[in-house]
């Protein structure tokens, strides 16, 4: 055998050995699920890490309603294809008060329809452990986390004040109602998630390859017409355009790519050579300055 | 697609070279403002790795925090929290990534505040090799001299010595060698390997990524040909198998499997394995994974391994090869470093976790601290924040390890505080203490049943636990006349008379009231031992050290009777007027003034001293105790 595991195969073992700590040491786990690429990784992982078991928690998806159509649909075909089970929680007070993107603007939309949503979800199940795909190299305060992040019973994370985290000697302690995210994806970066999806052929949502798609041009973003909800300004009109999308979320709050990038190595490709970071496409970090540290302190995850 | 293909051909063919790439993890350390967040986001920035709107985002946060006038502020890529911004200093360590040609990198940038050692610690615990900085202006600090023995201690044996600021002693050949050889000489026995010094301009470049035309003088690699050079030889391989196991896997009632990671060694099916702690042995049928059963498997997989034989195997325990046996002891002398506020009290149970399995365990002895600037041994009571000493641990049941010199994965450990859940040390295992082998228990012909059986009782503590002046004793008294009178075997272990004689070199500290538990709930145990239904009145305020004492004891032999007075009626009452005297100062570390009280969560009895008198309190337990049975 070669005397050195490929940095993949590394990184690989890495999350299998979190989410199986997870696993032994948490009463009540959860996996945050938000059918992007980082989450279609993450769950090829617990697939494996687990075999031949299936993993031992649900999955948790936050559906804000403004989630792209083809997003859905992936995410039920994912779901009934690996036979797991799914929670989709939606904040039905902030539909009800017709809390939208347009309306009360992105940063207020997404602290009541993603934060708070997320936070009453597993409040209401008790959940002492989440885990999510986020990585140390998406943005500052990420890179600053622990990959065993503990949060109050109020969700709140105090960065100022982490827990020591030494060697892979995860404190795992938590009293009633505290509880853990845990980040089996801390140290992947954008590249190696494109590579191990590569690698591995791990099933993406199709928006992620170009493709002829009704966009508008909005205050120098691209934004995709997904249905008939998107309240169109004087003077916009829908066209079609080749672009793709480097994450996903809201669609009107995510701004799609000029890009003929159709298959896993034109993506990777196209990637190498990019000028601007993944993020530079969601609009809610752009709201103010440190605005994910502050999201993330709130409960974000 | 089309006329793409050989396009995403030359990808894939890079890509391929990329997966190749060894990876190096390396942190920076060193005093405060020696540049250490300068210099990481100048290797991002020379390795072209900020993107452009994150330059915006650079240029922008340069003029409103940056602290180099109009230039960017490169600090600012990796400090990323609002208060480090604001305050222009790194809290806790940041992770970053970069590739060269030859190359991947795991950075991590770790604080050089002298109160976020732990956060340094957290960062050194998975790197390979450490660049520690020295601003040549400076010298070499107090804190370059604490950084350097931690790195050594957490067992990294490549140093690279960045003499930063070079430009600002007009780049003087002398300076840089007067600090090299000092450096070297202070870190002469640290076990490093190899030591290379640089001298550079983070904030220039000069001699990071390229050769700098104002330091002619100096002949070696830049900062990063070194980093590109460093040999990691991966040594785990060669070392025996070892395997804590995670998880057991049981998807049916046909499957049983193992899953764990590799932390030393190779494995294949066939090979003979035992489990460290029970040396029970088996044969190893197959390493199962998702992605089919392997025909070998080494250091660094997680893997799940099946058995030929059922035998018993839980998380926690270790498998490794029958002839090549990790120690198994539940003593051992280990490094430890201090990493919490509340100083640590030898003899106070806290939580340890080794490997995947975790144990109650005490600090028995300090042997010495290590001065981290003389690195001289100092002897000490106890351990304080960022504190490092040489102590002994005993642990509530044997574990296995390896010392830490040999193997990190299975000699290193940290210490959890159990009533705040905080990580309070890390430790590195320097090798087993032998009393614990050798030190058997004498088995004795008459039993704790056959004593308790002739006075025709159930022996147990009666545990009064309560503020000064609650009440302890006066109730604790009448129980045990009550109990006399009915014919029962009873002593009382009154604190206040314990410490005329078992316990009177003792003081109040916290150190001190944690070992004066120890003794009377060691005493107590004993009178338990002998059949008798013991008193103890004691105002015990910590949770932890109650719940020592209750685990020394067996299942229902711990009664913990909790009196609970508010502070002001126990102050109002003052029998002996030590309340009083701890208002006015005289008295130090009072229960309930100054030292906390932590009421019990769970106690058997709760006497709630406001709604009944100590008579009816005494009736209240002896009740209880008839009961269940205590009273015959």
């Amino acid at each position: 055998m070669s005397n050195r595991l490929s940095h993949l195969r590394r990184l690989e073992a890495e999350a299998i050995e979190i989410m199986r700590e997870v696993a032994a040491e948490f009463s009540n786990p959860v996996m945050l699920y938000s059918i992007g690429k980082d989450s279609s990784v993450m769950l090829h992982l617990a697939m494996k890490a687990f075999h031949p078991s299936k993993p031992p928690f649900p999955l948790l998806h936050v559906d804000t309603t403004w989630k792209f159509r083809e997003m859905i649909a992936f995410r039920d075909e994912t779901v009934r294809r690996l036979g797991l089970d799914l929670i989709v929680h939606t904040n039905r007070d902030g539909v009800a008060q017709g809390v939208t993107p347009f309306t009360h603007g992105s940063s207020h939309y997404t602290t009541v329809m993603k934060t708070e949503a997320l936070k009453a979800a597993l409040s209401k199940h008790g959940f002492d452990v989440a885990f999510g795909g986020a990585r140390r190299d998406e943005e500052k305060s990420r890179a600053k986390e622990r990959i065993f992040s503990f949060r109050t019973e109020n969700h709140v994370w105090d960065p100022k004040n982490q827990r020591p985290e030494l060697w892979n000697l995860y404190n795992t302690r938590v009293r009633r109602g505290e509880s853990i995210r845990a980040f089996p994806l801390s140290n992947w970066t954008e590249l190696d998630i494109w590579q191990y999806i590569l690698a591995e052929q791990i099933p993406i949502v199709p928006l992620y390859f170009a493709a002829d798609r009704p966009v508008v041009e909005r205050d120098g973003q691209l934004i995709m017409v997904d249905d008939e909800r998107l309240p169109l300004r004087a003077g916009e009109t829908p066209h079609m355009k080749r672009v793709r999308f480097r994450t996903l979320g809201c669609y009107p709050l995510t701004a799609a790519v000029e890009s003929d990038a159709a298959t896993l190595p034109d993506i990777v490709g196209e990637m190498l050579v990019a000028r601007t970071s993944e993020r530079a496409g969601r609009l809610i970090d752009h709201d103010e300055a440190a605005s994910m540290e502050k999201k993330k302190r709130e409960g974000y995850f | 697609m089309h006329g793409t293909l050989t396009e995403a051909e030359g990808f894939l063919a890079y890509l391929a070279e990329h997966e190749r790439k060894s990876l190096l993890r390396f942190i920076t350390c060193g005093s405060v403002d020696d540049g250490k967040s300068t210099l990481i986001g100048r290797l991002l920035f020379d390795s072209k790795l900020i993107f452009e709107d994150q330059l915006a985002s650079l240029e922008k946060d340069s003029r409103k925090h940056g602290t180099v006038g109009d230039d960017i502020d490169f600090a600012l890529l990796v400090d990323g929290l609002a208060a480090e911004r604001e305050q222009g200093i790194t809290i806790d360590v940041a992770y970053r990534f970069f590739a060269t040609d030859r190359r991947k990198f795991i950075v991590a940038d770790t604080p050089g505040h002298v109160q976020y050692t732990r956060n340094m610690a957290t960062g050194a615990s998975t790197a390979d090799a450490a660049v520690i900085l020295v601003d040549a202006r400076q010298g070499i600090l107090t804190q370059t001299r604490r950084h350097s023995f931690i790195v050594s201690l957490l067992g990294i044996r490549h140093v690279v010595l960045a003499v930063n600021k070079i430009d600002l002693v007009g780049c003087d050949r002398q300076v840089f060698e007067r600090i090299a050889a000092e450096y070297r000489a202070f870190a002469e026995d640290f076990g490093f390997e190899s030591l290379v010094a640089v001298p550079l301009s983070a904030r220039f470049g000069d001699n990071v990524m390229s050769r700098s035309d104002e330091t002619p003088w100096y002949e070696g690699p830049t900062l990063l040909q070194r980093l590109e050079e460093i040999e990691v030889s991966d040594t785990r391989l060669a070392r025996p198998f070892r395997m804590a196991v995670q998880w057991v896997n049981r998807p049916n009632l046909d499957f049983r499997g193992f899953s764990g990671t590799i932390a030393s060694g190779v494995v294949r099916p066939g090979d003979p394995v035992a489990v460290a702690r029970s040396g029970k042995t088996s044969r190893v049928k197959a390493i199962v994974t998702h992605d089919g059963d392997l025909a070998e498997a080494g250091a660094g997989e997680a893997v799940t391994l099946t058995l030929d034989d059922e035998i018993d195997i839980s998380r926690g325990d270790v498998l490794c090869p029958p002839d090549r046996r990790p120690e198994v002891s539940d003593q051992f002398a280990a490094h430890l470093l201090w990493m919490a506020e509340d100083a640590l009290l030898p003899g106070r149970p806290y939580l340890l976790k080794i490997g995947t399995r975790t144990v109650t365990a005490q600090v028995t002895e300090i042997r010495h601290q290590v001065d981290v600037n003389s690195f001289q041994h100092l002897a000490a009571k106890t351990l304080n924040l960022n504190e490092v000493g040489v102590v002994n641990v005993s642990t509530s049941e044997p574990v296995a390890f390896d010392a830490y010199a040999e193997d990190r994965a299975t000699g290193a450990f940290i210490l959890i505080d159990r009533a705040t859940n905080l990580t309070v040390a890390a430790g590195m295992i320097r090798f087993g203490l032998r009393r614990a082998q050798n030190v058997h228990w004498q088995a004795l012909a008459v039993t704790k049943d056959d004593r308790a059986a002739i006075k025709g009782q159930k022996p147990a503590v009666l545990w009064f636990t309560g503020l000064s002046g609650a009440g302890k004793s006066t109730i604790a008294d009448l129980v045990e006349r009550r109990l006399h009178a009915m014919g029962r075997h009873t002593y009382l272990l009154d604190g206040d008379n314990l410490r005329h004689g078992l316990t009177r070199d003792l003081g109040f500290t916290d150190a001190d009231r944690v070992e004066n538990i120890r003794r009377v709930g060691e005493a107590a145990r004993l009178f338990v031992d002998a059949g008798t239904i013991v008193l103890v009145s004691l105002i015990s305020p910590f949770r932890a050290d109650r719940l020592a004492a209750r685990q020394r004891m067996g299942e229902g032999e711990f009664v913990e009777i909790f009196v609970d007075t508010p502070l002001a009626l126990a102050e109002s009452r003052d029998p002996k007027g030590l309340y009083k005297r701890a208002r006015e100062g005289k008295i130090a570390n009072f229960t309930g003034i100054d030292s906390p009280y932590e009421a019990p969560e769970a106690p058997e009895i709760r006497i709630d001293t406001g709604a009944v008198d100590a008579t009816q309190a005494a009736e209240q337990v002896v009740a209880w105790l008839a009961e269940r049975g205590y009273l015959g």
